[in-house]
């Protein structure tokens, strides 16, 4: 096949999921042979659901496919694989006790006898690595395998199926940035040995240094397809959410008072047993907000877990101490107290609140009312209770405010919150969270996966409640939001405080890029600064 | 947009209905297969019980422990543990007060009371059981609950025969229940303890829905982790949320003990646990509907009695209903096209009026 | 010293592989449902109907019970893949869907019972067939074992020898690997094409030919008749039998000779006659499931944890 030559035309496609959303809306799409082509758009701007189409996933209300200038249509994956469309997801779809050669052949297994040819699954996948020089152990188990290298199976299940196009749904969403220059060098051979790929992000730099086509949707409509020479990051960007992107938090310097969290060589160590904590000691002020950035699985989930007291803290190393609110709600104690031994509701009490990692699996019950779900950091409380009973009128008033001061788009408090949007269902927990007037707010991943507007007002509630007073601790793997929402950062590298930058303006991301990965690291009189018991 | 909730509500109307529907529509279809006199089989099924009044009586007097167990369900259904034992809890409440109404000499009303609260000790504790056997030890409830309600069954066997066996029956059967442990009866069948019973959900329902508490009850079964991270004592709640359902099912063993028998003469299961399990599920653990399950299925019970007392088609019928409702009403996937389409046309018409 | 006694009997041996089969053939017949993603909880349901499809279907055809166990086959497979259906496509959660199967057996047994012998407590007045005994030549001389181990009905020899065919089947197959990858990652499946919901179907009909030949292993084998209930919880234990062996057909094995064992001293005359009361010794096989069902999982949990906390 010719390059470029369109390999790939979807056309007029329409899909509406059975929960009523709109997610295609007559899109056309469009790939030529051989490149590499960029689907980008926002959470939620349809390019995941174009893709199921595409993978024979999801059905299509409207529209049609054509593949190799035939027309065709995808009944399921299994179509899909047939006619040469494989796919990488975000979430790997492999059988964690499987080796990586029962899960490369799995499908399409090779056969002595009747029976699974074992031998000759392993000499498949060593040749399929060796010619694409993917390094991986054949008779490994799944389960054991690095995030990479599990991306890396993925990969060579689909070429093993000789795909002639390959989707990859955020392929560097879990890479470290070495890993990513790695898949990018071999996404380019696979490109050069006549492969075409779909590649899917948010990361516009990632866009401009591998895609030669970008295809840009929005509110899960196409809005154009262009080349990517021609447009810079600032272009992609805005016709992506459709206006500028505010990158700056518009908020006043941070005046930080006496010091209300105290965490003190905390150590611990996971369920696998590997240490996920090292000796980390820092301290959050009122009114500041302390940023921790970091790769994923660097010990952030632990530590918010410590604090938070989902994990109890009773076998691990170290302290973790919070100054509590006094009964008046307005100041906190002089002496703070440890958090060892208490309950999730004691530390609630002691004025900790706390956004969800997930929040979907911590955050709220999918099936129950908004109203419901408002009141359950307060459901014991006299605020709302009268003798006996829950006070309906004073529980009205409360979900009212909220709903009213956080611009929760619901048609009643009465539906369920599975209802709503990403952005909406994650400001009925940041209402929760922080009506009670928190001494210290937790706020891990606070604006993942939800829509531009929503991420502008959590970070103004954010930096709102930081300046009544608030001891804000943010944990991101977004870096833009750790430097622009934080006052000051922490970075975290494999359970290790590895630097720690008082003033969040004055380091960039780079600099931060090479503490996140262990290239640099911080003298330890320089870390000790994080910790103050002032 | 103000009606989604409502079509929502009404859409669970209507699968009901349809799943009873079609698990009739099996019935029929099964009787005109094994019947010589079909029609006159269906009359004494579904019309004979509703227009007599001494069927009418039958039906409430068999409502009273279906609402117990109906009720203790919906309870230990909440917190999402498949405690199975409610059969046993069930038995252990009828057993406790049986011995304590032939074995105990007290005075009137007191020595009723008496009864009635050894059988709830009796099922909270029985409930208990597999439930701290899966919180502390992570073993599968479904499996310990089963394996206790033949324990139980033994159990309670040995007892009957050892130590409240009336030497003058012929039956197994104990002595007679003393009359300072029996339940005021209204009119034949018809005891206080249906009174008990409908205090009961009105409670159940307050406690579930207006008390703190129940409010924890209920958002443990939603979301485990919710609850955890909201601050509410898992372990403890979920426990309690056992705990309340084997005392309301012990009760209502003791009721049913009290108010509709003489003696203690179980030789083996009631089979009124699995109905409570049935009317939990019609009710969709809301207490507010326990007592329409109660109603539809003694109703299918005493009508599919009076079926096989007058022609040639066994009772047993009732079983195959039970599961095709059961099933259907628990279907998520049932209709779900169709409420796909009534969602879709609803954006549709919201996105016009915008 | 009666228990000794009791326990070295041939008699006892021989009760103890008697008692075993059905348990074994619900256990295998969980595993591979579970296996596959589906807990089934009916096996008792199935067990129980097909052990009266057999029986009936066996004196419809001339007291053949070869017949009779190919029908209950037939029937069994066809609750399976209706469980099937229920479960994936009308998405009645599973442990629901096996309580009404085990429901709708209890009460559809005796009613069809009745419809066929005008009883409603046991087949006896069916002339229906008995599997065939089958002495193993070589084994049957071996003194005390021998007698033990030979002249059993022919399912209890399938039973072990389907406990090989599986490990095989599961471990060496294309099918197998389909199946065993269905429970842990069906999306896995989606993704290379693999319609899960086709190997679902393949497992649960194969659970319910399991479970259908440890119900005619009931009927036509151990006893010669249906009895109202004769299950008596088998399928419940066997969910603990599969659990406990890991969903793995050896080790399950062991496990089910366990609870082979505590069957076996329940229904022996040597313990009905020792002077603990029979309602007492009839609970032995109920309480050893719970206490090893209860050991098994606080070690498997306390694992965990020490694995978590080195």
């Amino acid at each position: 096949m010719e390059k470029g030559t369109e390999i790939l035309s979807m056309k007029n496609i329409t899909k509406i999921y059975s929960n009523g959303v709109l997610a295609n809306s007559h899109v056309d799409f469009s790939v030529g042979s051989c490149e590499i082509h960029a689907l980008l758009g926002e959470n939620g701007a349809g390019k995941s659901t174009l893709m199921k189409v595409l993978f024979g996933i999801e059905q299509p209300d409207e529209g049609t496919i054509g593949f190799l200038g035939k027309q065709v249509k995808i009944g399921s994956s299994d179509d899909a694989l047939k006619l040469g469309i494989g796919m990488v997801h975000q979430h790997f779809k492999l059988v964690p006790s499987l080796t990586v050669a029962e899960n490369i052949v799995l499908g399409k297994e090779p056969k002595k006898h009747g029976f699974l040819d074992r031998k000759k699954a392993v000499e498949i996948t060593k040749e399929l690595s060796e010619r694409f020089r993917f390094d991986v152990d054949p008779s490994a188990c799944v389960q054991d395998l690095s995030v990479g290298k599990k991306q890396k199976v993925e990969i060579l299940k689909a070429l093993y199926r000789d795909v002639k196009l390959l989707i990859l749904d955020e392929p560097t969403a879990v890479l470290t940035p070495q890993e990513t220059e790695e898949l990018f060098e071999q996404l380019n051979k696979l490109r050069e040995a006549g492969l075409t790929i779909i590649f899917i992000s948010h990361k516009l730099n990632e866009v401009k240094q591998i895609c030669q086509r970008i295809t840009i949707m929005r509110h899960g409509k196409s809005v154009g397809t262009y080349d990517v020479a021609g447009l810079t990051v600032e272009d992609i960007s805005r016709l992506m959410v459709g206006r500028d992107i505010i990158l700056d938090i518009d908020k006043k310097a941070a005046k930080p008072k006496e010091a209300r969290l105290f965490v003190k060589d905390l150590s611990c160590k996971n369920e696998a047993g590997r240490q996920s904590l090292d000796g980390i000691s820092f301290s959050v002020r009122s009114g500041e907000i302390l940023g921790i950035a970091g790769v994923e699985g660097s010990g952030q989930e632990e530590l918010v877990e410590l604090i938070t007291g989902m994990k109890p803290l009773d076998q691990h190393g170290g302290e973790i101490r919070l100054r509590a609110v006094l009964p008046n709600g307005n100041e906190v104690e002089s002496e703070p107290v440890s958090v060892r031994g208490l309950s999730v509701k004691q530390i609630r009490q002691k004025g900790i609140s706390y956004i969800p990692e997930d929040r979907m699996i911590y955050g709220c019950a999918g099936h129950v009312s908004i109203r419901e779900n408002l009141i359950s950091s307060i459901y014991d409380s006299k605020e709302i209770n009268s003798g006996l009973f829950l006070n309906q009128k004073k529980i009205g008033q409360w979900v009212h405010n909220a709903v009213e001061n956080y611009d929760i788009r619901c048609d009643s408090a009465l539906d369920e919150i599975g209802m709503l949007s990403g952005g909406n269902m994650q400001k009925v927990i940041v209402a929760r969270e922080f009506s009670t007037n928190p001494a210290v707010l937790i706020a891990d991943q606070p604006t993942r996966g939800v829509d531009v507007g929503a991420i502008e007002f959590i970070h103004r509630k954010i930096v709102e409640i930081r300046d009544q007073g608030c001891a804000v601790l943010l944990v991101s793997a977004d870096l833009n939001e750790v430097l622009e929402l934080s006052d000051s950062i922490l970075v975290m590298c494999q359970g290790k405080i590895s630097g720690y930058f008082p003033f969040a303006k004055k380091v960039s991301e780079e600099e931060l890029g090479y503490y996140m990965l262990g290239v640099k690291k911080q003298p330890e009189e320089e870390l000790r600064r994080a910790y103050s018991e002032e | 947009m103000k009606n989604k909730k409502r079509m929502m509500t009404w859409f669970e109307l209507l699968r009901t209905f349809l799943a009873v529907g079609i698990a009739v529509g099996f019935a029929v279809v099964i009787i005109f297969l094994v019947s010589g006199q079909p029609l006159e089989a269906m009359y004494k099924f579904f019309v004979t019980p509703l227009i007599s009044f001494r069927y009418l009586a039958n039906i409430i007097e068999l409502m009273t422990p279906l609402l117990f167990t109906g009720l203790a369900v919906t309870f230990i259904l909440q917190t999402k543990v498949y405690n199975l034992a409610v059969e046993g809890m069930f038995y252990a409440g009828g057993l406790a007060a049986a011995m304590a109404a032939t074995l105990i000499k007290m005075d009137s009303g007191l020595h009723a009371v008496l009864a009635l609260l050894a059988g709830l000790a009796a099922g909270a504790v029985i409930a208990f059981l597999p439930a701290i056997l899966k919180l502390k030890f992570e073993a599968n409830e479904i499996v310990s609950s089963l394996m206790l309600n033949y324990i139980l069954f033994y159990i309670g066997d040995f007892i009957l025969k050892t130590y409240m066996k009336d030497p003058k029956s012929t039956h197994v059967a104990s002595l007679k229940f003393a009359e300072t442990a029996r339940l005021f009866e209204f009119t034949k069948g018809i005891h206080f303890g249906l009174v008990i019973a409908v205090v009961l959900i009105v409670a159940a329902w307050l406690f579930l829905y207006r008390t703190r508490w129940g409010y924890a009850l209920r958002m443990c079964g939603e979301n485990k982790n919710f609850a955890q991270y909201s601050g509410i004592g898992v372990m403890g709640t979920i426990l309690l949320s056992q705990m309340i359902g084997g005392a309301i099912a012990g009760l209502g063993g003791a009721v049913y003990m009290m108010g509709s028998q003489q003696r203690f003469n179980w030789e083996w299961r009631s089979g009124y646990g699995w109905d409570g399990l049935i009317i939990a599920i019609i009710a969709r653990n809301n207490p507010k509907l326990v007592p329409i399950g109660a109603f539809l299925l003694a109703y299918l019970r005493i009508g599919s009695d009076i079926m096989s007392r007058g022609t040639d088609v066994q009772n047993e019928v009732v079983s195959i209903i039970q599961g095709v409702i059961i099933i259907l009403i628990a279907a998520t996937g049932f209709l779900s096209d169709y409420k796909k389409k009534l969602t879709v046309k609803m954006i549709r018409s919201a996105a016009k009026e915008d | 010293m009666k228990v000794l006694e009791i326990v070295t009997s041939i008699s006892f041996l021989f009760s103890i592989i008697r008692m075993t089969t059905p348990i074994l053939y619900a256990s295998m017949s969980y595993m591979v449902a579970d296996l596959a993603g589906t807990a089934n909880i009916g096996i008792e349901g199935m067990m129980l109907t097909c052990a009266l499809i057999g029986v009936v279907a066996s004196a419809a055809m001339g007291g053949n019970a070869f017949l009779g166990l190919i029908v209950a086959l037939a029937v069994g497979a066809l609750l399976g893949i209706l469980m099937c259906f229920i479960v994936s496509k009308l998405k009645t959660d599973p442990t629901i869907t096996g309580i009404a199967y085990n429901l709708t057996a209890a009460g559809g047994t005796v009613f069809l019972l009745f419809l066929a012998v005008g009883e409603k407590g046991i087949s006896s007045s069916l002339a229906s067939g008995v599997l065939p005994q089958v002495e193993i030549p070589l084994i049957k001389e071996i003194p005390y074992i021998g007698a033990a181990v030979s002249g059993h009905n022919v399912l209890t020899y399938v039973a072990v020898l389907l406990v090989f065919v599986l490990s095989v089947f599961l471990y060496k197959t294309s099918l197998g690997l389909h199946i065993r990858s269905c429970g842990e990652n069906p999306e896995a499946l989606e993704s290379v094409g693999i319609h899960v919901l086709k190997v679902r179907y393949i497992a649960l009909a194969l659970s319910g030919m399991l479970a259908a030949m440890g119900g005619v292993y009931m009927s036509m084998g151990y006893v010669s008749y249906f009895v109202k209930d004769m299950t008596a919880g088998r399928g419940f234990i066997a969910i603990a039998a599969a659990s406990l062996g890991g969903n793995k057909p050896i080790p399950m094995l062991i496990v089910c000779l366990l609870f082979g064992i505590a069957d076996a001293f329940a229904v022996n005359p040597g313990t009905q006659n020792m002077g603990i009361p029979t309602e007492l010794v009839s609970t032995i096989p109920y309480i050893v499931t719970v206490i090893v069902l209860v050991i098994y999982s606080y070690k498997k949990m306390k694992d965990r944890k020490k694995a978590a906390s080195a």
